[in-house]
């Protein structure tokens, strides 16, 4: 492409011939003010408040607007001459006559020196129609859900008829960009001090999976992506300077063999919704501890402050033991972990805040090395501890003062009274639970899992970390609820146990296994599906069920079904256990 | 002299013989009348086994497996469970109490539960009397008049 070089307040820059004066300014780095500019999309010059002065080779010069005046060779720009100042200080008076007093335009008017704007106005209507959100609803996102209405003095940005469009597919991208705040998205999340960063925000389209995924690279949400619905936008494609973006990419699928298997999924944390005594979901202030230690991230979205929903520092917060575990109606398992992160809860919250803290607790389970210490060390920095679990959240309200705040109700059990604590923040230390897909996961490798929904272990003393599937190992929360060292620890005894079995290069079958009688087999295919195990096949060539004697477990069940009495459970084959039988009862 | 049942128990050998030696070793006392067979797994429980043991003289038969979800086979306990349905219908109609075999759950924790199951068949296998098979075969008749006398 040919280049045009032009000067801007005495400084020279080659540039594309064509592209705007807007864009070469700021590659200079001269700031020119304007309202109606998005990078992405055909400059519109409908605020009129980016304009600056031209001058040509012939002498002549006149006011242009910088976001749609193309470059050509010689051309010279001045950003801030006093007939530039003047030019934009009457536009923005224009504007600043059909509009409210904005706050965009009264730092405008504040930049340019209009202490009293010449024409006044009475209107609230805060839009300048300056069509940022009407040209990006079509030329960005590709929704065209958006257009001007009416004319002159009554002219309006709107959807069809003013009524809820279903073109919209709301993005929020008018919104987001508007640059009086006219146009607004009905607010549908209001947990948002928590729940964005939890996600990001409600529908972000480029998100990282979780936070320490590995590799670290943000994916496009696909259900989310205005791309993938209208086929527009591609913003995030014109903003990658290293063009990362690919929008063909799926998920992949390897396959990769492997002789051995350590399963650590970990575990979910209980939803309390489902506990409506305490409020979680109903009141903004109770909060769950996942989304306590969120907030406690200095990188998080309160930059680790403990705020309440309104931003203010809470004045006393109560922390719940036992949410979702030891309570039959949910886990009756002790969850291990939430007595001592309860307790690093408050420390965190003295040291941060001066708030009072009440821990609510059934039994204190410091159980572990330093553990006993530490909850000697909180009770020393004067946290307030109650045994007895708490029996509801309620909102305050009787006095005007005590709005939008919280009580928890309790019977303190060892002084045996019925007490009321209001506090600003609660915080529900709530269960560890199995992960919702575990027993369909499970069953992809053949282990089961208990009551609690948790995997079995082959043997709690003797095979902690190994399962009844050979070659499968088990590691952290997803055998059973327990803090960090603890899994850490099973971690090195699975990993241990997996390279034992690389190590030796064999494997040692047990010596209990079935074998078939190809003579007396009918091939009747009953044993294959019996199989738990998928170790018997059907050889199509000898039309017999085989058994693969490394996957064998030697369970019998098949023994037991085969109406030919073809297959033999070695070392519990039928003739022993009848000669049991009549051993037993001769 | 009172009876004394001869019952053969079918023990699974990851929850129920374990169970079964959890009582042993926690010196709990039982009814000496179940004699065990260990098999690895309830699924292993051939129902030819039950019927031997009738035809050999036992008056009763237990199998103890693992919970369901808990079976070190994944879901031989399953399997089993069908399996002593059916060989009920059997029995009945050979003239044999269905209730003369029973299938119970028992983990490897539950010496306790061990204790009680074997007490408490071993009674009702007392209440019934002892098999007569002789007198009993393929008389039907005569089965249903036996169980309306023990109040079915």
């Amino acid at each position: 492409m040919d280049k045009a070089k032009i000067t801007i307040d005495g400084q020279q820059i080659e540039v594309d011939d064509g592209s705007y004066v807007l864009e070469a300014a700021k590659s200079l780095g001269i700031e020119i003010p304007t309202l109606c500019y998005y990078p992405y999309m055909v400059p519109y010059a409908a605020c009129r408040i980016c304009c600056v002065e031209a001058h040509g080779a012939g002498g002549w010069s006149k006011i242009v607007t910088a976001c749609n005046y193309p470059v050509w060779d010689g051309l010279e720009i001045f950003t801030d001459t006093p007939r530039v100042i003047n030019a934009r200080r009457t536009n923005l008076e224009m504007l600043m006559a059909n509009c409210a007093p904005v706050p965009v335009l009264q730092r405008l008017a504040e930049q340019l020196g209009i202490t009293e704007p010449r024409w006044k106005t009475g209107s609230n209507y805060t839009c300048i129609l300056c069509g940022l959100c009407v040209r990006i609803c079509d030329e960005v996102v590709g929704a065209h859900a958006l257009a001007f209405i009416n004319r002159g003095a009554k002219r309006d940005v709107s959807t069809p008829f003013q009524l809820d469009s279903e073109s919209c597919i709301l993005c929020g991208a008018c919104a987001k960009h508007c640059p009086t705040g006219y146009i607004k998205m009905e607010e549908i999340e209001n947990r948002y001090i928590v729940h964005q960063e939890m996600n990001l925000s409600p529908n972000a389209a480029i998100t990282l999976p979780f936070r320490q995924a590995v590799p670290n690279v943000p994916q496009i949400v696909r259900e989310n992506c205005i791309h993938f619905k209208t086929g527009g936008c591609m913003v995030c494609a014109k903003v990658c300077p290293k063009d990362c973006i690919e929008y063909g990419d799926r998920p992949n699928f390897e396959e990769v063999e492997v002789g051995a298997v350590v399963i650590a999924t970990g575990f979910d944390s209980f939803d309390p919704t489902p506990m409506k005594q305490y409020g979680y979901g109903k009141y903004p202030n109770v909060i769950s501890s996942e989304e306590f230690e969120v907030m406690n991230n200095a990188a998080g979205p309160t930059g680790g402050k403990i705020v309440m929903e309104n931003g203010a520092e809470p004045r006393a917060i109560a922390i719940l033991h036992c949410i979702g575990s030891r309570d039959h109606d949910y886990h009756k398992y002790c969850s291990r972990v939430c007595c001592m992160y309860s307790l690093k809860f408050s420390h965190l919250v003295k040291e941060k805040t001066s708030a009072e803290v009440y821990q609510l607790y059934i039994d204190m389970r410091s159980f572990g090395k330093g553990y006993e210490e530490f909850y000697s060390r909180i009770l020393d920095e004067g946290v307030n501890v109650i045994r007895g679990k708490a029996a509801e959240v309620v909102p305050s309200g009787y006095r005007q003062h005590e709005e939008g705040h919280l009580i928890v109700r309790c019977e303190d059990t060892l002084i045996g009274k019925y007490r009321e604590i209001p506090v600003d923040m609660v915080i529900l230390s709530t269960a560890l639970e199995a992960r919702r897909d575990a027993k369909e996961f499970g069953r992809k490798f053949n282990i089961s899992t208990g009551a609690d929904g948790w995997f079995i272990e082959a043997h709690p003393k003797l095979a902690p970390v190994s399962t009844t599937t050979e070659g499968i190992f088990l590691a952290g929360a997803c055998q059973g609820a327990k803090d960090i060292p603890d899994a850490v620890a099973q971690g090195g005894a699975a990993a241990a146990q997996a390279m034992k079995l690389m190590a030796q290069g064999e494997v040692m079958m047990d010596a209990a296994y079935a074998v078939i009688d190809e003579a007396f087999c009918s091939g009747c295919k009953m044993c294959n599906d019996m199989c738990p195990y998928t170790a018997i096949s059907f050889d199509d060539a000898k039309k017999v069920s085989v058994v693969n004697s490394a996957l064998c477990k030697g369970c019998g069940t098949c023994v037991a079904a085969c109406p030919a009495g073809a297959i033999m459970a070695r070392h519990f084959t039928d003739e022993q256990i009848y000669a049991q039988i009549e051993g037993i009862l001769a | 002299m009172s009876f004394e049942p001869r019952i053969v128990g079918f023990l699974c050998n990851w929850c129920s013989y374990t169970g079964a030696d959890l009582a042993g070793t926690a010196r709990m006392k039982y009814a000496p009348n179940v004699m065990t067979v260990r098999v690895m797994c309830t699924g292993r429980v051939d129902p030819g086994f039950v019927l031997d043991s009738f035809r050999a003289g036992a008056d009763g038969v237990l199998v103890c497996g693992c919970h369901f979800g808990d079976c070190h086979y994944v879901e031989g306990n399953h399997k089993c469970m069908r399996r002593i349905a059916i060989t009920k219908r059997i029995l009945k109609g050979m003239g044999i109490q269905p209730e003369r075999l029973r299938l119970e759950w028992v983990s490897a924790s539950e010496g306790a539960r061990f204790q009680e199951v074997v007490n408490s068949f071993t009674e009702e296998i007392r209440g019934l009397g002892p098999i007569r098979l002789k007198e009993w075969a393929f008389v039907p008749e005569q089965v249903e008049a036996a169980a309306a006398a023990h109040g079915e």
